[in-house]
């Protein structure tokens, strides 16, 4: 799958690189659908040697492909929120020179760079790389609640049924953009959805 | 002299009203007869006697109001409050820097008395007094920077300072232009500030921040900011956005001298002595159309920074769609005559409207 350029945008959005093997005591990747590519395009034998890979299908067949390059750990989990556990220990029992890589969607990447972020590795130092999905996790300002995986712009927050319209505003701490009613002055106003790029 | 605190409300049926002498010691925030971004610092030393820039925090007569004000937005949202862990001791410092400042430039209001690290702190006007051990977060009801924020008029953020950059780790956020401390905690200067339009492609932003990163202990700096309100609200929050946005719809020709509210802030920046934080108090200062045109200098003036303003801007501080009929309004206190320098109001001096 062909990588998306993200267009240019304001300085709070996120900006994903291409991942690159560092030299570290062990290797955490976390990746969701095709954020796999990203991993199989870079994996060499001595990195999956002391490589922990969380992954994330997501209806995608790229399973197979990574046990294949033998890392020390593999888990393949239903959802994010099934993976954190795992996640959370991995960075509690991690050592100085562990190298976290990230890859696929914005939200995956997003929430678990925050949890690297708390274990304490600065975001400077966690390399990202987009794949897949340009959908976005958003938060609303307006109820709080996070909706996943949003498509279009606007959309229906999926707590409280705002039509919010979807901002670049990124909070690292929330792994969320912002969501804002887009009916508020002119209630029932709700231009038609279009994909968020269009 | 001594304060009338007004009884009144920023919401619901409005009964906020600026008095003549609160109308005076507005802070018009336009030097000249238009307005674009600049880094407009200045030392914040004392000002001109009774002006909003005289004392390091003012009082005025909305003193009261705007903390019951606040401490119903806090009781409605108590994300509006918030303080990463790291961030205590800038709380402290924060404390210190108000309670010494009030006390000090409003003796007849507040009283600080401190025997080593046991203080007494009596606040007049809301009836407080209270002792306490400094630093020791047990002794006070709640954490020492809302403790004292509930008790000063203004947003407050409070900035750590580190990696060459200022920080949004704590903050008091309640009477804000539409922006969401609940979102933006956490984030870097430039990332809170990155939905302003213009202002980063004018370099306005890694000035600023270098004029900040530089600021001294004992030598605080000041600049005006403004938007634009319907109604004398204060918690134009993006929180609450789905319930107000739809006020900006009730201008009529009719209404809108005393329902446009010109918003300025009061921007103040201290160096914290222990945290080496900055604390960026933000101070809302709204007044009415109508009043503003009390002061000939102010209506002829007005009326051609909101006719010239750029789209972009109009749009960002959400006025786009109202500007046409505050042209309308406007254009009627506006002779054409020259305007003299300063935001003073210069009402001695500048001439009474020619009809």
């Amino acid at each position: 799958m062909s990588k998306f350029t993200f267009p240019e945008s304001i300085k709070s959005r996120p900006v994903y690189g291409t991942l690159a093997p560092r030299d570290g005591s062990a290797h955490l990747l976390v990746a969701d659908a095709h954020g796999a590519e990203a991993i199989l395009d870079m994996a060499t034998p001595e990195m999956m040697a002391k490589a922990h890979i969380i992954y994330i299908p997501k209806g995608e067949a790229f399973e197979e492909d990574l046990r294949a390059l033998n890392p020390a750990s593999f888990y393949s989990g239903p959802s994010y929120g099934a993976a954190e556990p795992r996640l959370r220990k991995a960075l509690q029992d991690a050592k100085m020179g562990l190298q976290v890589y990230l890859a696929g969607t914005e939200g995956l990447m997003g929430q678990a760079q925050n949890e690297a972020m708390a274990a304490g590795i600065p975001h400077t130092a966690i390399q990202t790389e987009h794949r897949g999905s340009v959908a976005r996790r958003m938060q609303c300002v307006h109820c709080k609640g996070i909706t996943e995986d949003v498509e279009t712009d606007p959309f229906v927050c999926s707590h409280c049924g705002l039509n919010l319209f979807v901002r670049d505003h990124y909070s690292r701490r929330l792994a969320a953009y912002q969501g804002v009613r887009v009916d508020a002055e002119d209630p029932g106003n709700v231009p038609a959805p279009k994909g968020i790029y269009e | 002299m001594s304060i009338q605190f007004n009884d009144e409300t920023f919401r619901d049926d409005y009964s906020f009203y600026n008095s003549e002498r609160a109308i005076k010691r507005f802070p018009f925030p336009f030097h000249e007869d238009s307005y674009m971004y600049s880094v407009n610092m200045e030392q914040h030393r004392g000002g001109p006697a009774d002006s909003v820039y005289e004392k390091r925090f003012d009082v005025d007569e909305h003193y009261v109001a705007e903390m019951r004000d606040r401490a119903m937005v806090l009781a409605d949202d108590p994300l509006r409050c918030q303080s990463l862990p790291h961030m205590t001791l800038a709380g402290w410092d924060l404390l210190e820097l108000i309670m010494v400042s009030k006390s000090e430039d409003y003796p007849d209001l507040f009283e600080l008395h401190r025997d080593g690290n046991n203080w007494r702190w009596i606040n007049k006007p809301l009836g407080i007094d209270d002792s306490f051990v400094f630093l020791d977060e047990t002794t006070l009801p709640y954490g020492p920077m809302e403790y004292i924020t509930r008790q000063a008029q203004g947003d407050f953020c409070v900035l750590d300072q580190r990696d060459d950059n200022l920080w949004m780790d704590a903050g008091m956020v309640t009477t804000q232009a539409d922006w969401s401390l609940d979102f933006d905690i956490g984030m870097n200067f430039f990332e809170w500030h990155a939905p302003v339009p213009l202002a980063h492609e004018k370099g306005i932003f890694v000035r600023a921040l270098k004029f900040l990163l530089n600021i001294q202990q004992g030598a605080p700096a000041r600049r005006l900011n403004w938007t634009m309100t319907v109604n004398p609200l204060l918690d134009t929050s993006p929180e609450n956005y789905h319930k107000w946005g739809i006020q900006k719809t009730t201008l009529t020709p009719e209404n809108i001298g005393a329902k446009q509210h010109l918003r300025v802030e009061l921007q103040t920046f201290f160096r914290l002595p222990r945290s080496n934080a900055l604390v960026f108090p933000i101070r809302c200062y709204l007044c009415s159309f109508q009043d503003i045109m009390t002061v000939p200098k102010w209506g002829r003036r007005l009326h051609r920074v909101v006719r010239d303003l750029p789209v972009e801007l109009a749009t960002y501080k959400g006025f786009i769609d109202n500007r046409p009929m505050m042209l309308d309004y406007l254009k009627n206190f506006d002779d054409g005559l020259e305007t003299s320098a300063g935001i003073w109001p210069d009402l001695d001096t500048e001439p009474p409207l020619q009809t």
